[in-house]
């Protein structure tokens, strides 16, 4: 016992907070686990489950580009966007050929982060040649553009494998794939996916979020890591040293695509209807929020800031009309609070271990 | 000054742990409302061993609707309509009471499904929702899973009911309304070049487009051009009403909301464009929009089940009460909300429930009794239903005259 307690302190302190990172997260699960088996967890909480799982994994993957590369992305809702309907695609089209759910909605998932990763390539390739505010303007459009062109597809599915089509000029309809009559619509254009099977469990948002806090913060940790944060701190003497400008940017951007794909799939997997106008410039920005309450660069608070955050407005639902307003005066009161020297101070003297570890995390 | 300043930020910090506190104790709320629904329910229970299958009790229906953002129209209209037919049930003083909770979705399936949940933990045993079609879909497959009676009063689309034998619906159904108009032009204005405008981004906007445009093309009318917008689009159609100017079109179908809609007239009037402007239910609510003139709306044709200067006596009643309540003419999203609460209690007669019933019971009872009932409504006279959930009923074509509607 006293060579474990040995052995933790004289682990760094950044490797401390991440281990009580994964931890708090496994006690949360086995905490909210309990609670529902034993029925004391009200329907409108486990209803929210594998949205905060997803948008947990959102302000994560956010906090990738923004806090850890210091880029600002403001279309970080596209990525989610590609994610959540070719995973949907992917579910609905598997159906027959993979008939278990868990399994059906881990391929659903890794298609999605494929997906999303591509996007986040070709997106990633020539705009993080921009610098500043330049890169914020591209990220805004890219998250409209998937918009846009999703409001375009057409996807259909039938003993013939799958159908798509492009409807650029607005005048085709489901009917124009040609779907045989066992067939079934899985996009319809505007009207989104409606009619998917919703698989989403909060088990597969706990891996998930595992998964993407091993991914993101073994690669914060790690040489590649170091060398983002150099970008992020000074490009200037980052490339004096010899480091690949464009792929260390490309490696966190890619990840942190890949991971809001990721996210998107168990997000789309859990409404049986889902149109691309729900991913639009204000998911993008609620995300944001999520991350710049949380801290930028600090994990744990991205994630309790969006559990936290996303609760808020549905706990306000008794202010009624006045809710949305409560919402933003609490917004404000936490930024104030969370960036007031004196309540910083005052927790380092409770708590003089955590406010290293805040610094540092 | 420092002090001061540290006050400031504790008063702050205060009033944000007071507000915190705030939600707990609304978690608190439907715990410590339990009791007394426990109460009510003991009371028709009572009820079944004189009676036997005799309906009774106080059923708390849960409601679900855009009550904020661009949408809000529609949620508050149907709401407050279905809080009217409430009332008015209550005072009957029947044995069938009700108790109407709404809560707001802002027409997003996320917060419609989040909605749903909230109103279960409240007690809610009949769905009324969603208002909106989107959020509709969500929350009608939840609902489904659940088990719970769901009743829209005006989620047009097809998918909302489709599949789900639980889910009905008290409008027409989106490719009823395309079809419909489709009818009553190529009937009423035979001959005429239409042109469409619609909404490529919504679902309700498209699925009335699709079949109107099927519709048309099976009818052999002549559709000169057509024009899409998004939400992010729907403040400029000069693009869309000059392609439809030069391509002549002397119809304008609009199967679109009001508020790009009132846009669009404001545009054409500004051109000096006049053809005869169509549109269907989503047009409902025009003549009640803040900083709108009414006179631009002069002329414009809509399909709607439902018009506030019918001369019945119900009809008039209902306006009269809407106008006291909430100052102003009730569209057709009131009339379908009243209406929906009041099939809801046909419902619940011809299938004698019980308040004590569980939500799964009543559900099953009511599937089974909406089949055979019929309903005379604001909306239409005699309405059924098939065991789709779609309704049947008469759809019916009014035209604005000096900012009223007036059958044509």
């Amino acid at each position: 016992m006293r060579k474990l307690t040995q052995k933790i302190r004289g682990l760094k302190k950044t490797t401390k907070v991440d281990f009580a990172t994964y931890l708090g997260v496994i006690l949360a699960f086995i905490a909210v686990t309990l609670l529902g088996r034993f029925g004391l967890l009200n329907r409108s909480l486990t209803g929210m489950l594998v949205p905060i799982c997803a948008y947990i994994v959102m302000a994560v993957s956010l906090n990738l580009t923004v806090g850890i590369l210091g880029e600002l992305s403001l279309g970080h809702a596209g990525f989610m966007s590609v994610g959540a309907f070719s995973g949907v695609i992917a579910a609905q089209s598997l159906q027959g050929a993979i008939p278990s759910a868990p399994v059906r909605l881990a391929v659903a998932i890794l298609v999605g982060a494929v997906f999303a990763a591509a996007a986040g390539f070709i997106v990633g390739v020539p705009v993080l040649r921009l610098r500043g505010d330049y890169l914020a303007i591209v990220t805004l459009a890219f998250g409209e553009i998937i918009k846009e062109l999703i409001n375009c597809l057409l996807v259909g599915y039938d003993s013939r494998g799958l159908h798509m089509a492009f409807n650029v000029s607005g005048s085709l309809t489901i009917n124009d794939l040609g779907l045989e009559p066992d067939g079934m619509a899985i996009i319809k254009g505007a009207q989104g996916a409606t009619g998917t099977t919703t698989i989403a469990t909060f088990t597969a948002g706990f891996i998930l979020i595992m998964i993407t806090l091993v991914i993101v913060l073994n690669l914060v940790r790690s040489r590649a890591g170091r060398a983002i944060m150099a970008l992020r701190d000074n490009r200037i003497a980052a490339e004096s040293v010899g480091i690949n400008v464009t792929k260390y940017k490309l490696m966190a951007f890619v990840t942190s695509a890949s991971l809001a794909g990721a996210a998107g799939a168990l997000y789309g997997l859990n409404y049986s209807n889902l149109a691309a106008s729900k991913f639009s410039f204000d998911t993008s920005i609620l995300v944001l929020v999520y991350v710049v309450l949380g801290g930028l660069g600090n994990m744990w608070g991205s994630i309790i800031a969006a559990a936290v955050l996303y609760i808020l407005p549905e706990a306000l639902r008794e202010f009624a009309d006045y809710r949305m307003l409560v919402y933003a005066v609490v917004l404000i009161l936490v930024m104030l609070a969370t960036n007031n020297d004196q309540l910083k101070a005052l927790a380092g003297r409770i708590l003089p271990k955590r406010k290293g570890a805040a610094d540092n995390g | 000054m420092k002090k001061k300043n540290l006050a400031a930020r504790l008063l702050a910090g205060a009033m944000c742990l007071s507000l915190l506190a705030g939600c707990s104790s609304t978690g608190g709320t439907p715990a410590s409302g339990a009791p007394s629904q426990g109460a009510q329910e003991s009371q028709p229970a009572q009820n079944d061993n004189q009676g036997g299958q005799t309906a009774g009790g106080t059923f708390k229906l849960g409601g679900i609707g855009p009550l904020t953002t661009d949408t809000a129209i529609y949620g508050k209209a149907a709401m407050n309509g279905a809080q009217i037919a409430v009332d008015e049930i209550n005072a009957l003083g029947g044995a069938i009471q009700f108790e109407l909770q709404a809560e707001d979705d802002q027409a997003d399936p996320e917060l419609g499904v989040n909605a749903y949940h909230k109103l279960l933990d409240d007690g809610a045993q009949i769905i009324v929702g969603s208002v909106t079609s989107g959020s509709g879909i969500a929350v009608s497959a939840e609902t489904f899973k659940d088990r719970v009676f769901t009743l829209t009063p005006s989620g047009s689309s097809v998918d909302v009911i489709d599949g789900k034998d639980n889910v009905f619906q008290v409008c027409f159904t989106d490719p009823n309304q395309g079809t419909g108009s489709a009818d009553y032009i190529s009937e009423n204005l035979p001959g005429a070049k239409v042109a469409v405008i619609y909404r490529n981004d919504d679902a309700y906007s498209q699925g009335i487009r699709d079949t109107f445009v099927a519709e048309a093309d099976a009818k052999g009318m002549s559709i000169v051009y057509q024009g899409t917008f998004t939400k992010d689009t729907q403040t400029d159609f000069s693009v869309q009403l000059a392609g439809a100017q030069n391509a002549g079109a002397d119809v304008l179908f609009l199967p679109i909301y009001y508020q790009p809609a009132s846009v669009i007239l404001a545009q054409a009037a500004a051109m000096s464009y006049a053809p005869t402007f169509f549109g269907v239910d989503g047009m409902d609510g025009i003549l009640t929009m803040e900083g709108f003139d009414t006179k631009l709306a002069e002329g414009v044709m809509l399909l709607t089940p439902f018009s506030a200067d019918a001369e019945d006596e119900r009809t008039q009643n209902f306006v009269k009460k809407y106008n006291e309540l909430h100052g102003e003419t009730p569209n057709q999203f009131a009339a379908d909300g009243y209406d929906a609460v009041y099939v809801i209690y046909e419902a619940i007669q011809a299938a004698g429930c019980t308040a004590g019933m569980s939500a799964a019971d009543i559900c099953e009872a009511l599937v089974k009794a909406m089949t055979t009932i019929s309903v005379d409504g604001l909306t239409g006279q005699g309405m059924t239903w098939k065991a789709s959930g779609e309704v049947s009923k008469a759809p019916m074509a009014v035209v604005i005259k000096d900012g009223v509607y007036v059958t044509p």
